[in-house]
């Protein structure tokens, strides 16, 4: 049986690991390669990097950082933010990264959805959402509709059937981000999550809310996702992966127990 | 040193950095006469089984590969090359090596997982594999050691070629041949240290064999 993937996710700004988009001020808080191989030899089971760099001349950096880590973690990876077209997307899986992961640039022009999938197959190709709870409506009968820009900006379209299109271009996967969750270590949105699962037959991951072993058992079992994202809860010790992954296979998920 | 064959449907780069890692002199390669001199073939593969045929008959590397593995050179595939080893591939209906006898056929979606639930194609992720008999290439690694998967086609070869099976839905073969002529479906070299592993021990045989 296939093990459920915990995938711990590395924001990376100019070239250094930082507390994310959300935070005002990106603290810098490492090293993403240095990180990365420590949660490699942990036994992450995948890992996740999101370039919030501002300007275009640090994708450079960005890059150099990306074919860094692909010399010296031998699990796959995936790299996100700025991907809005087809050669952006080339850039990092010549790098080394196994997938890439588009979001706000795939709800501006879907097609790259189908575009990439073709230039790399489907499982180089990642969806990621970001999803805010809103009042159900003709345009959003599910309640859920996807926002752009940290949920800044609200896009009309329902997540679920958002999700299905993105399945029907190609995505190998998506990666389902709850807003309203995100940062807030309440626990994953588990009916937005399940909802996905069940509207589409690739893997989804869930993202967002994590803070304990119990959450991440709840998105992989109720919520149906194949693997939880996480972030906060490792990267400043309050647990470490061996911990999180013993609790959550006591509990009774299959994961990968031997690294 | 081993060969890592270059064409154009291959993950020969990631090869080409976990064979670095760990200290193996490599090349990638689509010269003969480097491929000859080489202790042992690793023949990667991404993408579509009718794309990578058509890759290797443009080149003429079909024949290579033939002529080396007559020649008893070790071989190792791996994904895509695992599976056009064999005779044939539903993927596009591909006529393939036939180097190992047998076909390789889609995942079916019909099958379930323990839990019930149908399983979700394509086969992504970690895996655990079940010996069936002894192979080089699977010593002092634990039986609880998973592999990275990543495939909706999956090979099916006569059993006497079954080396080790992985379970998704359904039994399948996840390495397929026999002595210094292996393919595995999965990818070892982002299979963290039991991949590594696997591509250590690939290597050992392959200088073995050479001095034998």
């Amino acid at each position: 049986m296939l093990s459920k993937r915990i995938i711990p996710c590395l924001d990376v700004r100019n070239g250094r690991l930082t507390k994310g988009v959300k935070f005002e001020g990106n603290v810098d808080i490492g090293d993403p390669v240095e990180t990365a191989r420590r949660y490699y030899e942990q036994g992450a089971d995948e890992i996740v990097f999101y370039d919030i760099t501002a300007s275009h001349e640090d994708r450079g950096i960005f890059l150099d950082v990306v074919e860094r880590v692909a010399s010296e973690i031998f699990i796959p990876f995936s790299v996100g933010g700025g991907i809005n077209t087809v050669e952006d997307m080339r850039a990092v899986l010549v790098a080394g990264a196994e997938k890439v992961s588009v979001n706000s640039g795939a709800v501006k022009n879907p097609d790259i959805i189908s575009q990439g999938a073709a230039a790399f197959g489907s499982q180089a190709i990642v969806v990621g959402m970001d999803v805010k709870q809103v009042e159900k409506s003709a345009t959003i009968p599910s309640g859920y509709e996807i926002v752009i820009h940290g949920g800044r900006k609200f896009m009309g379209m329902d997540a679920i059937e958002w999700a299905k299109t993105c399945e029907a271009l190609g995505a190998g996967e998506l990666c389902v981000n709850s807003i309203d969750a995100d940062g807030t270590k309440d626990g994953y949105e588990l009916t937005l999550t399940r909802l996905i699962a069940d509207a589409v037959t690739i893997p989804v991951i869930a993202s967002g809310g994590a803070g304990s072993p119990a959450h991440m058992y709840d998105a992989i079992t109720r919520g149906g996702a194949t693997a939880a994202l996480i972030a906060s809860i490792v990267h400043y010790g309050q647990y470490t992966i061996p911990d999180l992954k013993r609790q959550i296979s006591d509990m009774g998920a299959k994961l990968r127990m031997v690294w | 040193m081993l060969a890592i064959l270059d064409y154009k449907a291959g993950n020969q780069t990631s090869v080409r950095r976990a064979l670095d890692h760990l200290g193996i002199p490599c090349v990638i390669t689509a010269d003969p006469a480097v491929i000859a001199g080489a202790h042992g073939v690793i023949f990667p593969g991404v993408g579509a089984a009718g794309q990578a045929m058509n890759e290797l008959l443009t080149t003429g590397l079909d024949k290579v590969l033939k002529d080396q593995v007559q020649a008893g050179k070790p071989l190792l595939g791996i994904c895509v090359g695992c599976q056009i080893m064999l005779d044939y591939s539903q993927e596009n209906d591909t006529k393939a090596l036939g180097i190992v006898p047998g076909e390789c056929r889609l995942f079916n979606a019909a099958w379930t997982e323990e839990d019930g639930r149908p399983i979700r194609v394509p086969h992504m992720g970690w895996n655990r594999i079940v010996q069936k008999r002894p192979c080089e290439l699977l010593k002092g690694i634990e039986p609880e050691a998973e592999f990275y998967f990543v495939h909706s086609y999956y090979p099916a070869p006569p059993e006497s070629y079954v080396i080790a099976t992985c379970t998704y839905g359904e039994e399948f073969c996840a390495i397929h041949g026999g002595p210094g002529l292996w393919a595995v479906q999965f990818h070892p070299e982002k299979s963290g240290r039991p991949g590594l592993a696997l591509l250590r021990n690939f290597y050992a045989y392959c200088k073995e064999a050479s001095r034998a």
